[in-house]
């Protein structure tokens, strides 16, 4: 493994990370909402080098049906990375470690969801990595939360996601992959605006002082992204809010 | 009119009593459940923007059929719940073996939702004089979200542009538009509505629809 001292050395300079951020500093957010035709609600997201694209289909009618609930939705969530997505051809097809994201992603934004309005109907969640960089959960869950709005289902709220970690003993925000890969730790959390985490995952090893520091960050960053899906909603129709110019045209 | 594009989970009031459609109380404190716009009455409700339809009992509807069973005709509704039209909600009496007679799979008939039980079991009907098969005219397909808007206050929208254009039109809460004239009249009907859709959420849209059509009817004459 890499010295210990070395390390050090190569995760910043001069105070800043490699990538030139400061330690509490999210990578720069791109979301697109609506960018499916054929989708009842879709977002795409870029969270650095990151590139996710979020389906959303339903409520509609449950196939195989002996899934369905008779009194609410369910929810199904499918992340799946492309083979194409990382350095190294990934096998493609559903593996342990999609399944298990699918899961957490799913119980992250169920909460949220108004499952009771609509009973035997399913709310599909298809979440597919285009380009993963290290934290492709947190921006699945970031662009299934935009898509979720978007198909204008029924939820108490939105949900935000952010991850935090551990490099070279100090506490980072939104770790990149050299952070991730090479760390000592990685907290992704997802959260309403209001504060109640939905999400929390844990590897690597943290002191309790540093497991509330890292929790503190990534929900510092959950509420910033927060502000930026938001934004990304309102100006789908405030770009179209004053036709005025045309109305003068017409008369 | 103040209007508002909300998201879920926005704060709309302190005044737990405001709480209107498309909101929540919580804490005493009044959120928006849905994407929407937000209209500040005195009551707060917010009009989804997006959204599936989800059948009520007395909704206008325009289905399709999609199924013959012994008794029923399974209509698309346009909603992820199917319509069901049982045989004695046909205006006449008629012989179960001689259903597909009256109603063939692909049919679009003019319906109204006559109840909706809890596990969304949908109960159509037929009996009323405005409702039946459609046998002309055409039918269009917006976001049901537009629709209210379509109709406008009271009927205001739909009622002008029915004097305007000339043309028989049954707007369904599903979506589905009925129309049905002469074919320069539905052509400029069709237009109009996806105006209408396009920009159903800005304000004033009555008087700019009314300027439309006259600068439409005035090229045409």
């Amino acid at each position: 493994m890499i010295d210990m001292d070395e390390n050090d050395i190569s995760f910043f300079k001069d105070g800043l990370r490699l990538d030139g951020r400061r330690t509490d500093q999210l990578r720069p957010i791109k979301i697109e909402v609506g960018v499916l035709a054929r989708a009842d609600g879709s977002c795409y997201i870029e969270m650095g080098g990151n590139k996710v694209i979020a389906a959303v289909y339903g409520p509609r009618e449950v196939h195989p049906r002996h899934l369905q609930e008779v009194t609410r939705a369910i929810v199904r969530y499918r992340y799946n990375m492309a083979s194409f997505s990382v350095e190294e051809r990934k096998r493609p097809g559903p593996d342990r470690r999609s399944y298990e994201l699918s899961k957490v992603s799913r119980e992250a934004l169920e909460p949220v969801i108004l499952t009771s309005y609509f009973p035997r109907s399913v709310i599909d969640v298809f979440v597919e990595v285009l380009q993963a960089d290290a934290g492709t959960r947190t921006a699945g869950i970031n662009a299934a939360a935009v898509a979720l709005v978007d198909a204008g289902i029924p939820m108490k709220s939105m949900i935000s996601a952010c991850a935090a970690g551990k490099v070279a003993d100090t506490i980072v925000l939104d770790p990149m992959k050299e952070e991730d890969n090479f760390g000592q730790a990685d907290l992704p959390i997802a959260m309403t605006p209001n504060g109640d985490i939905t999400l929390l995952q844990m590897d690597g090893n943290l002191s309790p002082d540093e497991f509330h520091m890292a929790v503190e960050m990534a929900m510092k960053g959950a509420r910033d992204i927060y502000e930026i899906q938001r934004r990304a909603l309102v100006e789908k129709y405030s770009q179209l809010e004053a036709p005025t110019v045309e109305v003068k045209a017409c008369e | 009119m103040d209007r508002k594009v909300v998201v879920p989970g926005d704060l709309l009031s302190e005044d737990a009593k405001k709480s209107g459609d498309g909101t929540y109380v919580k804490d005493g404190r009044v959120y928006s459940l849905l994407y929407g716009l937000a209209n500040y009455r005195d009551k707060i409700n917010v009009i989804p923007l997006a959204g599936k339809y989800i059948p009520a009992p007395g909704d206008n509807v325009v289905g399709v059929v999609k199924d013959i069973t012994f008794s029923n005709w399974i209509v698309d509704i346009n909603s992820p719940y199917d319509g069901l039209l049982h045989i004695s909600e046909f205006p006449k009496r008629i012989d179960a073996q001689e259903m597909s007679k009256y109603l063939r799979i692909g049919s679009s008939i003019m319906t109204k939702v006559k109840d909706v039980d809890p596990t969304m079991k949908v109960e159509l009907t037929l009996n009323d004089r405005k409702l039946g098969k459609i046998t002309t005219g055409q039918v269009i397909e917006i976001s049901h979200t537009r629709v209210p808007r379509l109709i406008g206050k009271g009927g205001s929208m739909i009622g002008m542009l029915k004097k305007e254009v000339n043309c028989n039109i049954f707007v369904g809460q599903n979506g589905r538009i009925w129309i049905n004239g002469g074919a320069d009249d539905m052509d400029l009907a069709l237009r109009t509505i996806h105006l209408i859709e396009k920009e159903a959420h800005t304000n004033g849209l009555t008087d700019r629809i009314v300027a439309f059509l006259k600068k439409e009817k005035g090229a045409r004459s």
